[in-house]
């Protein structure tokens, strides 16, 4: 069984901090965006969309170049001693990049939900901007926001292309379940790729039904 | 005891073009602006609020100077101390009765607890007979305790000034009525100082404040009884 929890345990880790990282990262660049009255807005829009369908190989690829020993960031990173390559923080990385347009792509269109109107009420009522955003848009976005957070925690759980360019497939270390399925398969141990397979799909089903269930009660109960 | 204003506003979208150009004076503690929609009413409520800047002029409430294109001055909304009840309410949908009356009144990143009500919460709850619905969501709630709910919000902070945005028109006429005159007995109560905008001739009978009327972004006349026509 230990060929499976600690594939499983690694593949969780790594998409709770890929998630983590996305809901501060995705919601701040969502707002910024969609409060942004610029014509570049839809460029950097689209710039930030790529992952979403730039094959994951080509995203591992760009990572290689930027964090690799000798890439552009990855020599001043090892000189501050850190190290991406081939271990699990590279693995959250790739997971990271590639679920991030789930994100910020929800969240984008849940801030432009909200009533603008709300937002001034709450100025007229005294508040400063960033006593408006934690108030106000931020739980009047917070259900789609969640949403976006569990379909991408759903593909960093799925992560594949990326994570085996930048973190490598080391067992116990950055070999994820997506990563280990495909190990299993190449050296024909059907019956654990198989258990890997259901524990994988079951997951993904759990955190997409979670989605519903997560979704805050008490917008729902103020849908007339 | 004064409103003073007095804006300059040219507004551009694609092929329109809106000229604001008025001015208001009173010293009376009710002033009404009447007119139709699309008059410049509404742009003028948000310059006094500071929700739009005019390109000139100046805002003064009680002599206190909010804004003024001459001396560079644009007192930020929050500071404005202008309590402002939109036609729709503009009641936040997340927050129950009670957090939504009380949500000025502390001014950090956090909202008001849901159970605890501050003392200041309890005494408009009670003014307004909310008592029964202070835990409730706003769509939950009729359109005239909405309304009621709008107006606890927008004067538990001491506002020196309460713009109304079309105060009745979403309410059904037989409410209209009743509103007008708690909104009335509230002003006489309290001494507030009101500036309404309506579209309605019979706000501006009921009202019987100082009034404006507005057309195309200009005041075009003070009457003493506005025509009949809306």
């Amino acid at each position: 069984m230990g060929a499976i929890w600690v594939p499983l345990a690694l593949t969780l880790k790594v998409a709770l901090w890929a998630t983590a990282i996305n809901l501060v990262l995705g919601v701040a660049v969502a707002f910024g965006l969609s409060r942004w009255r610029s014509p570049a807005r839809e460029v950097v829009d689209s710039i930030l969309t790529l992952p979403l369908v730039l094959p994951p190989t080509v995203l591992g690829y760009y990572l290689l170049v930027l964090l690799g020993r000798r890439g552009v960031f990855g020599a001043w990173l090892d000189r501050l001693g850190i190290e991406l390559v081939f271990t699990w923080q590279g693995a959250v990385i790739a997971s990271t990049l590639v679920a991030f347009p789930l994100v910020q792509k929800a969240a984008r269109a849940a801030f432009e939900a909200v009533d603008p109107q709300l937002e001034s009420a709450a100025r007229v009522l005294g508040l400063r901007e960033a006593a408006v955003f934690f108030r106000v848009s931020l739980p009047l976005a917070a259900r789609g926001i969640t949403a976006g957070a569990l379909l991408a925690f759903a593909r960093a759980l799925g992560e594949f292309g990326a994570t085996l360019m930048i973190a490598g497939n080391l067992p116990g270390r950055t070999q994820t379940l997506s990563v280990a399925i495909y190990a299993a398969v190449q050296s024909g141990d059907d019956t654990t790729a198989g258990i890997m397979v259901a524990v994988t799909s079951v997951t993904c089903v759990i955190a997409l039904l979670l989605a519903g269930w997560l979704a805050p009660d008490h917008l729902r109960r103020s849908r007339p | 005891m004064s409103v003073d204003i007095a804006i300059r506003k040219t507004l551009r979208s694609d092929d329109r073009h809106f000229e604001l150009d008025v001015a208001i004076v009173s010293q009376q503690r009710r002033v009404v602006l009447f007119g139709p929609s699309g008059s410049g009413k509404s742009l003028t409520l948000r310059a006094v609020a500071g929700l739009l800047t005019p390109d000139t002029g100046h805002v003064l409430v009680d002599g206190r100077v909010l804004y003024d294109s001459a001396a560079r001055i644009d007192l930020p909304t929050r500071m404005r101390e202008v309590a402002y009840v939109y036609q729709d309410y503009a009641l936040f949908p997340h927050l129950t009765v009670a957090q939504n009356i009380g949500f000025g009144l502390d001014r950090g990143w956090l909202n008001p607890r849901r159970r605890r009500h501050d003392e200041r919460v309890r005494r408009w709850v009670d003014s307004f007979e909310l008592g029964n619905v202070a835990d409730s969501y706003p769509s939950r709630i009729s359109g005239g305790q909405r309304q009621r709910v709008a107006l606890a919000r927008a004067l538990v902070s001491g506002p020196r000034i309460v713009v109304l945005d079309e105060p009745f028109a979403a309410l059904d006429p037989a409410l209209r009525g009743r509103m007008r005159s708690e909104l009335m007995a509230l002003q006489a109560r309290l001494d507030l100082q009101l500036m309404v905008i309506t579209h309605d001739p019979a706000d501006v009978e009921a009202l019987d404040g100082h009034t404006f009327e507005i057309r195309d972004g200009r005041v075009v006349g003070t009457p003493d009884r506005p025509p009949l026509v809306g």
